[in-house]
């Protein structure tokens, strides 16, 4: 047989029809919901009478609305709460695993998947969420649906799909003192473009990916959305199987074993073709901040924020310029001079409790500056237990950040965190288009160690050199 | 859903590359729990479609008055990147789009649009530069015609171009099928396969 990539492996095993003309069906074994993109899904079901097939496969959970202030107020906002209440209605209703909003269990859906071990190697999970590639990490594929997809997948367990093409990212070398994952990301992002992995599915390699933590690896295929991808994946090696083998939903003892050896088939096979191969040098990267409107364009921190003029054609000097407009920031500023409003240290890329680790080391002993407003945002209930035990909260409050309970946050404007018009913030999140963090505002994307070290001195500092 | 088979509209040129759902419509109109209603909120970032007082841009493209009733609209490469939300595909037909015309677009955002009865086409950038020179210099409105079923785009002025589609997503189109009724019909095939599973 032909060797296989990952990818081919885990399609080929999932496919439930394959007719000549038409796209494949595909099974799914794990779909997660979230309050914004599912009620309409449901709405749809009971409209034609249908049930879910699977409510045994189907987990859901209320992170992009949720107020991250104290939870036993009542929510003001009617609309977010009007959301909050028909998921918890829907998932009663349909039969679902539900972790409400006061459960334990509660989080950012792609931060709890893992942490509850639904997620797995070899699975096909998909969510109504485009960041869903995050489970990649793991050795599944994982990708992102629209709504009438997640409805489809409820009534039938199953998503039409054409196949997407192979992409190897291979990281060769080791990443350097003070470079992150999120990074390495912004790095190949700015790479390839925001458009560079459009249709394919990613694999990433190579020595860098290898010595990343699960948290690390999580990041990394997190952002491949924002590279266009339809998802990344992480071949599972002794490092994924550490983190999953005392998960909840993972079997234990013999089983934990027996599916240890079978997730070690998953990798692909040695001469695998891939449509597209890319390679990057981990050992030449810095860290990164993003000086405009989507997440391609970034620098070093040790760089200046780019001319426009200076941009290949045309369009691209069009972009530059719009975006720098809106950022309100001139050309060939120092990155280290841009001063900021607002630190937001979250989202389904860097919130867990390694990211929160990271954080302390650097704030410990230190004072936020006087005009940041910083906050951070535990990515779950479970993280946010797991940082007050090991006395994390005592740090970041002495340092004077806000300590908050689960969910998106500050990621989006859709929940009670949010920039003002014109506010700059250097924010841990995945996305840096206009308006993400709320109408108006201005966000810099960075690893959690910047984000941090940016909050104590007030504009952005290179973290290699922080003492 | 509506069938779409061919249609003559008015062409409107939104020439920005990117576009990002979080444009298309912005998160904080993202809490209806219908799929209607969306049309409101299309591009309304600010300095996008509306003013600060709420009164239409009279920069921002679409606000032009020989794109007005468009049904077409042409953008640049990599549209609907970002966020999954069905929401910009919502938006952009209760606004009266029903045919995307670009050098490339994000993937889920590019299924997301098939699900609604909408037609994303990818065009080479050198005739989507045409469209949209068409569309910007003709003030009394430009219109084309998409037919799917021949999957042709011409104009009364000559200009012609064809265009590739997925059969099966065409014929889905034309037939204003539901994805859902049509894989149940393969409900037998789904229960072999669950009976593989452990
Ligand atoms: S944290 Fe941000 S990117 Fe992640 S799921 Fe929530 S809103 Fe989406």
């Amino acid at each position: 047989m032909q060797p296989q990539t990952m990818f081919d492996k885990i399609w080929n095993s999932h496919i439930v029809s394959d007719e000549v003309g038409k796209p494949t069906i595909l099974y799914i074994d794990l779909h997660l919901v979230h309050e914004v993109t599912s009620p309409q899904a449901f709405e749809g079901l009971r409209l034609a009478g249908r049930k879910v097939r699977r409510p045994d496969l189907t987990v859901a959970t209320v992170d992009h609305n949720v107020p991250t202030t104290d939870r036993s107020l009542p929510i003001i906002d009617q609309i977010s709460k009007k959301q909050i209440e028909t998921l918890d209605m829907n998932a009663k209703e349909f039969g679902i695993t539900y972790f409400d909003m006061f459960s334990s269990g509660q989080g950012i859906v792609h931060v709890i998947g893992p942490e509850q071990g639904y997620t797995q190697p070899g699975k096909t999970i998909v969510c109504g969420d485009s960041h869903t590639a995050t489970h990649g990490a793991f050795g599944a594929f994982a990708l992102g649906i629209g709504t009438s997809e997640v409805e489809h997948v409820l009534a039938t367990q199953c998503l039409v799909q054409q196949k997407p093409k192979n992409m190897e990212i291979r990281v060769n070398g080791s990443l350097p003192f003070g470079v992150t994952a999120k990074d390495l990301i912004l790095a190949i992002i700015g790479q390839i473009g925001v458009g560079g992995g459009v249709g394919h599915v990613i694999e990433y390699t190579g020595e860098a990916i290898r010595s990343l933590s699960m948290a690390g690896r999580m990041t990394v295929c997190n952002m491949s959305i924002e590279a266009g991808a339809r998802a990344g994946m992480i071949a599972p090696d002794e490092t994924t199987f550490e983190y999953l083998r005392d998960k909840p939903q993972v079997p234990q003892g013999e089983s934990f074993d027996a599916a240890v050896e079978k997730w070690k088939s998953l990798a692909s096979d040695p001469g695998a073709k891939f449509d597209k191969v890319v390679e990057i040098d981990a050992s030449k990267l810095t860290p990164f901040v993003s000086w405009g409107t989507n997440p391609g364009m970034v620098t070093s921190v040790s760089g200046i924020v780019p001319d426009p003029e200076t941009f290949n054609n045309d369009s691209e000097k069009a972009a530059a310029r719009r975006a720098l407009e809106y950022m309100g920031l001139q050309p060939n500023t120092p990155i280290k001079e841009i001063t900021l409003d607002k630190v937001f240290i979250g989202s389904c890329t860097n919130s867990r409790i390694e990211d929160l680790r990271s954080v302390a080391s650097i704030v410990k002993d230190k004072k936020v500056n006087a005009n940041v407003n910083a906050i951070i945002v535990p990515g779950s209930f479970t993280v946010k237990l797991k940082a007050e035990q090991e006395g994390l909260d005592d740090i970041f409050k002495n340092a004077g950040f806000e300590w908050r309970e689960a969910g998106c946050s500050m990621c989006l404007g859709m929940n009670p965190d949010i920039l003002q018009p014109g506010e700059r913030s250097a924010s841990t999140s995945n996305r840096n288009f206009e308006g993400r963090q709320g109408p108006g505002g201005r966000t810099h994307l960075v690893s959690p160690e910047m984000a941090a070290a940016a909050a104590i001195a007030g504009h952005f500092v290179d973290v290699r050199e922080w003492k | 859903m509506e069938p779409l088979i061919k249609i003559t509209g008015i062409v409107a040129a939104l020439d920005r590359e990117n576009v990002d759902t979080d444009q298309i419509i912005p998160a904080i109109h993202l809490k209806r729990i219908e799929r209607t209603g969306f049309g409101q909120f299309l591009f309304s970032q600010p300095g996008w479609r509306f003013l600060p007082d709420g009164n239409p841009n009279p920069e921002f493209e679409l606000n032009q008055k020989h794109y007005q009733g468009a049904t077409v609209l042409v953008a640049g490469k990599n549209f609907g990147s970002g966020s999954s939300r069905e929401h910009a595909p919502w938006a952009l037909l209760d606004y009266g789009f029903k045919v995307i015309l670009a050098p490339s677009f994000a993937d889920i955002f590019f299924n997301n649009c098939f699900q609604n009865g909408m037609l994303p086409i990818v065009l080479p950038e050198n005739e989507i530069k045409k469209l949209m020179e068409k569309a910007q210099s003709k003030l009394e409105g430009y219109e084309l015609t998409v037919d799917l079923e021949n999957l042709q785009l011409t104009d009364t002025d000559g200009f012609s171009v064809s265009f590739v589609t997925d059969m099966f997503r065409r014929d889905c189109l034309m037939q204003g099928l539901d994805d859902i009724g049509i894989t149940l019909q393969n409900e037998n095939k789904i229960s072999e396969y669950e009976e593989t599973l452990s």
